[in-house]
């Protein structure tokens, strides 16, 4: 996200140039300046879209088609429900978000321990590695067919997806954590001849937060990335259902349902990212 | 206290591959006494300071408090870093107090110590502060209340001040010769500063490089009322370039 805090400069304004009549006044509020920027290119984005679909007569709709096309039901009642999976797009995010929510808390529950056992001990580090190295450079749809045949049904098949796409950020980002504790921390806890226990719980874990949380923020976006892949492929409900029903569908708006999808799936990717940023700076200790 | 360290040799590594680090390294250090070992990069001053501290252990010769073994690391021996060694997410109180409180000290105690070692450093004020938030020569200031407060018999300084600008240490240097003189503190510095040595520490030994060991010691019996005034002074100007003329000469011919 560009942000920018907006120079004081009301009063260089006045004395400046007094030529120039001043603004209104809610133009040259700050929130007025921080958005204007976005606001115009977002703009004109759009304009060049709409004016581009309707000057070559393509059936591929314009923004404005496509807020017209979904707005009944699926901008104005985000949470209807008729039954089966014809939910709003509020419930299906809801529903892809609860999949994350299982997968991703595993994976960062195992992926910490994991993290901390290869961080801490040598042997277990160099030999699990190579397996790590290969293993998280494996897509995550690559792991849905043999998730389907491992659970037989396709909820938990898409968790798997999700913990095991997510754990790997997390595993390797908190051994470097570890590995990266200065050797100055540790000498400091053998002259205060700290147990394991009491290392593990003062030094390691504080130190090591800010890595644990790279690696977090890196997993929330790849576990939302695979779970609309996998409910593309194989799912009852969900946001990735949602896109691929409507494609399925054909009809005249299906398009329109698509992009407004795609818009929600973007926003809701940015929200995560920007939570677990949010906790990861108030957990922050300052650590390296 | 005594201290003592007797035919001290380390020996890194085995085989083609060992190195040969210190090489009979005596040193006695008595209760509030302040003695310097000086050396260049190399010439395993570092080392002679953890074996000390119990981090490393001798190849062979003995190292004794009190006539006890060093057998590790202890609260007996206060260890003082070059720096990164106060914990970012503690603040300056809250590292002072680290050490006290896993020595299970009552809560008051390490209260009352912590505000107490806080104010020998003059620190009183920044006690709520994050490191991040002070300078380089208060962080190490707390670093020596962190030491201090544990109650060591000996203070090991490992190169204490030479991440700091000139200016900020020679301030240091001054404040930790007051700490010294006020609380009767015993040391043991590690530099590479003719200077610093000369001017903290009543005996300084001088270690040649490849392998590590004591060539020359110093008895700087030098006027210390004024630091300031003495650093200018003729008798310390004289022998401070005597003393670095002739590690420059070590590190010519053992280079």
């Amino acid at each position: 996200m560009i942000t920018a805090s907006a120079p004081r400069r009301a009063a260089g304004q006045t004395r400046g140039r007094p030529s120039r009549p001043p603004a209104p006044t809610w133009l040259s509020s700050p929130l007025a300046r921080q958005i204007k920027a976005p606001v115009i290119c977002i703009g004109l984005t759009l304009l060049v879209w709409q004016v581009v679909c309707s000057l070559s007569g393509s059936a591929f709709p314009g923004p404005i088609q496509v807020v017209t096309q979904t707005w009944t039901p699926y901008i104005s009642k985000p949470f209807y429900d008729d039954g089966g999976t014809a939910k709003g797009m509020g419930w299906q995010i809801l529903i892809s978000l609860q999949r994350v929510a299982i997968g991703y808390s595993l994976a960062a529950v195992v992926g910490i321990a994991a993290g901390m056992a290869l961080g801490l001990n040598g042997f277990i580090r160099k030999g699990f590695d190579p397996m790590i190295q290969v293993l998280r450079t494996v897509p995550p749809l690559a792991w849905l067919p043999i998730s389907l045949l491992l659970f037989q049904q396709a909820d938990l098949a898409a968790i798997f997806v999700i913990f095991i796409t997510a754990v790997w950020p997390i595993v390797i980002n908190t051994a470097v954590g570890i590995q990266e504790i200065p050797q100055d921390y540790t000498n400091v806890a053998r002259v205060l001849r700290l147990s394991k226990r009491a290392y593990i719980r003062e030094i390691v874990i504080p130190s090591t937060v800010p890595y644990v949380f790279t690696g977090l923020r890196i997993a929330i976006g790849l576990a939302w990335l695979a779970i609309v892949a996998a409910e593309m492929l194989k799912a009852d409900g969900g946001i990735g259902y949602f896109i691929w029903d409507a494609y399925n569908a054909g009809g005249d708006s299906s398009t329109s349902q698509i992009i407004l999808a795609i818009v929600y799936v973007g926003i809701v990717g940015l929200i995560l990212d920007r939570l677990i940023a949010y906790i990861g700076s108030r957990l922050n200790t300052g650590a390296h | 206290m005594h201290l003592s360290v007797s035919g001290v040799s380390k020996t890194f590594g085995s085989g083609s591959k060992a190195k040969h680090v210190l090489e009979d390294i005596n040193l006695e250090l008595d209760s509030g006494e302040f003695v310097a070992l000086v050396g260049s990069s190399g010439s395993g001053k570092s080392t002679v300071m953890r074996l000390v501290a119990g981090l490393e252990l001798p190849s062979s010769g003995t190292i004794t408090v009190d006539g006890q073994p060093v057998k590790g690391p202890g609260s007996d021996r206060g260890m003082v870093f070059q720096k990164y060694s106060l914990y970012p997410w503690l603040s300056a109180a809250e590292n002072v107090a680290f050490g006290m409180q896993l020595q299970g000290r009552p809560k008051r105690e390490v209260n009352e110590r912590t505000a107490y070692f806080l104010e020998v450093v003059g620190l009183s004020d920044a006690g709520r502060r994050l490191p991040r938030e002070l300078s380089g020569g208060m962080q190490q200031r707390v670093a020596i209340a962190r030491a201090l407060a544990a109650d060591p018999k000996v203070l090991l300084l490992d190169e204490p001040f030479g991440a700091l600008d000139l200016q900020i240490r020679e301030t240091m240097q001054e404040f930790l010769y007051q700490l010294w003189e006020r609380t009767g503190l015993t040391a043991l510095l590690i530099t590479h500063d003719v200077e610093e040595a000369l001017l903290l520490a009543q005996r300084v030994h001088i270690m040649a490089p490849r392998p590590g060991r004591i060539v020359r010691t110093v008895e700087g019996k030098l006027d210390r009322r004024d630091l300031s005034f003495l650093r200018l002074s003729a008798p310390f100007l004289e022998l401070r370039e005597e003393l670095a003329n002739y590690l420059r000469v070590l590190d010519s011919t053992m280079g």
